[in-house]
């Protein structure tokens, strides 16, 4: 809770601050982009609701045993491929994402396979993709940045495995 | 976002048929709840966009993270990404900001790749309570090429899909 409450005050804080320097080059550039703001939010609103109340149901329908089971004690490639696959899969917020990535761990998953799993739950999660980066941002970036990610949590778990887990 | 709201309607069909009209409810209260947490900083995060929008120079920006910024961009996008505070709220609404002032695919491609996977905030308040300190410090310092790499892939591709630097 503290931490939530931590990233409220240094994001508002953030916003005080730009806010700040946008009126001292003058009001009308402190307004325009306060109008701005708004019209974006607003614009905004529906989205992130269809995204936010609905996401609920779907995360309710992918069962997280099986994205547990792809994480199992596999090792090798095949194992990194699975965890970057089922990375890409996971429904949820980051307590969902993390808690498979631990109880994979605990289980007795490889660190290179969980790594990819975590890393690659950063880069594609789909909910984040689909609810997060495609409304905000143009939807030829979002599907150009996920594709030139795709080598980058293999390349991860390969540097795991040259460098091992301390 | 049809295709979402296609998902959505199955899936809650589905929960339906598994749960009853109970656990649609139930699911349907917790996502509200959240939503109504959420609205406040997406507000901030439109805020703060619109904000870097109006006050970044435009012909500065094209110049430090636009299509000739070399190295320095990229690491200045990751750098950018990696202070970034707040969530996807935050984030996003930037990174278009900077895609609308000059900043080219590449940079923006660093530093979203930075806010998702060296960025503070989700470490701090997910990661380190959930998976441990030793976990999150290994993956923080692998994942510290990642996204100079990414930004670097991403203006290689992007340069020879569109040679011409077409806009659209």
């Amino acid at each position: 809770m503290s931490a939530a409450l931590l990233i409220d005050i240094i994001l508002w804080g953030s916003v005080i601050a730009v806010g700040f320097i946008a009126f001292q080059r003058g009001p009308t550039v402190l307004t325009s982009s306060l109008r701005e703001g708004t019209m974006d939010f607003i614009g905004i609103v529906p989205r992130i609701a269809l995204g936010v109340i609905g996401s609920g149901y779907i995360a309710a329908v992918i069962p997280q045993e099986i994205i547990t089971g792809w994480l199992g004690p596999n090792s090798g490639w095949l194992g990194v491929a699975t965890a970057v696959v089922a990375g890409a899969a996971t429904p949820g917020g980051p307590v969902v994402g993390f808690s498979i990535g631990a109880v994979a761990l605990k289980a007795g998953g490889g660190p290179p396979q969980v790594l990819a799993y975590v890393i690659a739950w950063a880069l594609f999660a789909f909910q984040r993709l689909l609810l997060w980066e495609i409304p905000f941002m143009p939807a030829r970036f979002v599907w150009f940045r996920a594709a030139v990610s795709i080598p980058f949590p293999f390349l991860a778990a390969a540097i795991a495995m040259a460098i091992g887990k301390p | 976002m049809i295709s979402i709201a296609v998902l959505v309607a199955v899936s809650a069909v589905l929960v339906y048929r598994r749960d009853g009209i109970d656990g649609l409810l139930e699911i349907f209260l917790h996502d509200v709840t959240l939503f109504g947490g959420i609205l406040p900083r997406v507000f901030a995060g439109c805020l703060l966009g619109a904000f870097i929008a109006e006050i970044l120079p435009h012909d500065k920006v094209s110049r430090s993270l636009g299509p000739a910024s070399g190295l320095k961009g990229l690491l200045i996008g990751t750098a950018f990404g990696a202070i970034l505070p707040g969530g996807p709220f935050t984030a996003y609404p930037v990174a278009s900001a900077l895609l609308t002032v000059g900043a080219d695919f590449g940079a923006t491609i660093a530093m979203v790749v930075s806010w998702t996977l060296i960025g503070y905030g989700r470490a701090v308040a997910w990661e380190l309570p959930i998976m441990g300190t030793d976990f999150t410090l290994w993956r923080i310092v692998i994942s510290l090429p990642l996204p100079v790499l990414a930004g670097a892939l991403g203006r290689f591709v992007y340069v020879r899909m569109y040679p011409k630097g077409a806009d659209e």
